[in-house]
């Protein structure tokens, strides 16, 4: 694997140039009539670095901005500020329709509900056809052998036998594995997998993500890995970053993030994830149960500063900047000293 | 401690006819005791909330009880007429399902709420009603100005936290909870265990507690039963189940839940598919899964209930009956 990319203006050009580089990605959603109109802020000024055949967890609560961040790199979202670079090559701010076909054809998706998010009307074939046919990856004769091959690839043999099949003659498994062979199809270099093992039954999930790990592995791809489960990122990432009110304010090495959080929100992410090695129950502080922030009214300084425990009177002014805190890990919190990494 | 509720040998199925088409949960024996928190767990389908909707006498036709006795408190639950079946939910028994937050009415005030499931109950006055309803909310750690709000006012935790407290407001002696923060986030998930644990203290109530989720289970949990196609193939202490597993199934299961610490190290999950309850295998239901499988044994004579102690018993031929004595 290559080395991981520290999140800053360097990543590009530090180490191997960042497959996918987020720069001040800001995502605003408007609501309400007019006269009450609210914007609700999602996404707030992140950004973010991906090396090639890297594995990122991205971690957060529900509401944390996760699936607008997954939304925004697809253009599924129209960003507010901020630009998106894969292998270097941005998004103009309106994009055509020309364009928007070749980003998409770099970064797939795979999505939280397999019960949703495949066609009920189209046979498997048709749905994996699909993406062959828009984004021209095969001559037409040669469609069926390249699903064939798909399908085999996500386990789904033999594949002939899942052709001419629909959506609610599979399990809720078997819809997901044909979910990744219509990410697989376009070739993507970048998979951005959102919450995808959260609706699948538990005996199901761990052979999804080894699936995931080994498709990424083979394929050479970089695996953004959306969940809020913190032991299911440590067990496929490479790194992880935190997330929490929109803003990301913790990244680094798996090991690193969850073994020595340094962020107070991680540590209560750290703590409040079920651990059957704990002696007895786990507790966490009262003050810090409290509630994440109102999207339409972000406090003005750190958005975790209103639960958190050490929170000074300059966490309610500003959001630090980002301060390292070892290897290729990088913490906004005034706890973390500027100078000493 | 006395047995607040004691299953023993249940069958449930769903259809018309006799035998029903599906037996969900099949000769399912299991005893909470008051102030003791008993974890349920398994794949979906396994019969987990059939057997919390039989324990707590909710089942609806074509679910119905095809043999064996649940006894509350010394009560047979079958012999109970529809009223006094009605007057047991909330003042003796109570339950919370998973998406339960959405239960209650978008149009009415929480307050509202309260009080007619109370009147239902016999608290006809409205002062009493809004104390008794102010006590749950202060035991669930909702302010009490919520109960003057309309549910969509609350977040998603906080709704759970009050159904729990409107599970609570008659001080039931058992409740039975079927995924209750399953939707929830972690913070809020590990905020409303907490509260659970003290409560179940306090309070002296007793918990069935439904989960997929085996490694939260290990910590709240007293006692947890592992089921598998309608039975319950280990029971033990939640310490030991985690610390020494006996059942193939356990293990994985357990291995199906990748750490938070230690080595990072590739797991393989459970293999294969849980069977069809319409058409088990016979012999154990385990078996085509199993790694330690025998052929001619497993596939063909039912697994015998071994008792390891008098807290620990396992269904698995991996384990002879006399092996009783050695551990």
């Amino acid at each position: 694997m290559s080395s991981p990319v520290a999140v800053s203006e360097a990543a590009g050009t530090a180490n191997a140039p960042a497959l996918l580089e987020v720069r001040g990605l800001t995502t605003s959603y408007g609501i309400g009539r007019i006269g009450r109109h609210q914007v609700v802020k999602a996404l707030t000024d992140v950004d973010l670095a991906v090396a090639r055949g890297e594995v990122l967890g991205l971690v957060g609560e529900s509401g944390s901005g996760k699936t607008t961040f997954a939304r925004t790199l697809l253009y599924l979202e129209r960003p507010t500020a901020g630009t998106v670079l894969i292998d270097g090559d941005a998004m103009p701010k309106h994009p055509n329709t020309h364009r928007l076909r070749e980003h998409r054809r770099k970064v797939q998706m795979i999505f939280q509900d397999p019960y949703s998010s495949l066609d009920p009307l189209r046979t498997i074939e048709s749905t994996i056809t699909q993406p062959l046919r828009a984004f021209d990856i095969v001559p037409r004769r040669e469609e069926r052998q390249e699903v064939e091959d798909l399908l085999a690839q996500v386990g789904l043999t033999p594949a002939k036998g899942f052709l001419t099949r629909y959506p609610h003659e599979l399990s809720g498994g078997q819809r997901q594995r044909v979910g990744i062979a219509r990410a697989l199809a376009a070739r993507p270099k970048l998979l951005v997998a959102d919450e995808p093992t959260s609706m699948l039954d538990v005996s199901i999930r761990l052979t999804i993500m080894n699936l995931l790990l080994d498709l990424q592995r083979s394929r050479e791809l970089s695996l953004i890995f959306i969940t809020h489960d913190l032991a299911a990122a440590r067990y496929v990432s490479d790194r992880i970053a935190i997330m929490y009110a929109g803003r990301l304010v913790e990244i680094g090495p798996s090991a690193e993030v969850l073994g020595k959080p340094r962020h107070p929100y991680t540590m209560l992410l750290r703590e409040a994830a079920p651990d059957p090695t704990q002696r007895g129950l786990a507790r966490i502080h009262a003050e810090e149960r409290g509630e994440p922030p109102d999207l339409t009214a972000l406090p003005p300084g750190c958005p975790f500063a209103p639960r958190c425990t050490f929170a000074r009177d300059e966490c309610l002014v500003e959001l630090p900047e980002w301060r390292p805190a070892g290897e290729g890990h990088n913490v906004r919190c005034v706890l973390v000293d500027k100078a000493t990494p | 401690m006395s047995a607040l509720l004691e299953i023993r040998d249940l069958t449930v199925g769903y259809g018309w006819r006799f035998p029903p088409a599906v037996t969900a949960v099949r000769n399912v024996s299991l005893t909470v005791n008051a102030g003791e928190i008993v974890g349920v767990a398994g794949e979906s389908g396994c019969g987990k909330s059939t057997l919390a909707f039989a324990a707590t006498g909710l089942l609806d036709a074509p679910g119905r009880v095809v043999s064996g006795s649940i006894c509350y408190d010394g009560t047979e639950m079958s012999t109970l007429s529809r009223e006094e079946l009605r007057r047991l939910h909330l003042e003796s028994v109570s339950m919370v399902f998973q998406a339960s937050m959405n239960v209650l009415n978008p149009v009415m005030r929480i307050g509202a709420q309260f009080r007619d499931a109370m009147a239902a109950h016999g608290v006809s006055s409205k002062q009493e009603a809004r104390r008794r309803a102010e006590e749950a909310f202060d035991l669930v750690k909702v302010p009490r100005r919520f109960l003057d709000a309309y549910p969509h006012q609350l977040s998603g935790g906080m709704r759970q936290r009050a159904v729990i407290a409107l599970a609570l407001v008659m001080r039931p002696k058992l409740l039975v909870l079927d995924e209750p923060t399953t939707a929830l986030d972690v913070v809020v998930e590990r905020a409303i265990l907490q509260s659970l644990d003290e409560l179940r203290h306090e309070l002296g109530f007793g918990v069935i507690f439904i989960t997929h989720d085996l490694s939260l289970l290990v910590e709240i949990a007293d006692r947890i039963a592992i089921m598998y196609a309608g039975r319950i193939i280990e029971e033990a202490p939640a310490r030991e189940l985690y610390d020494h597993p006996k059942h193939p199934y356990t293990i994985a299961l357990m291995g199906a839940f990748p750490p938070l610490q230690g080595e990072r190290q590739r797991l393989s999950g459970i293999p294969g598919q849980p069977p069809d309850m319409k058409d088990l295998p016979p012999g154990c239901s385990y078996a085509p899964r199993c790694p330690h499988f025998m052929p001619g044994t497993c596939d063909v004579i039912d697994p015998p209930e071994v008792v390891i102690d008098e807290r620990r018993r396992v269904l698995c031929h991996l384990f002879q009956p006399h092996e009783s004595t050695r551990v």
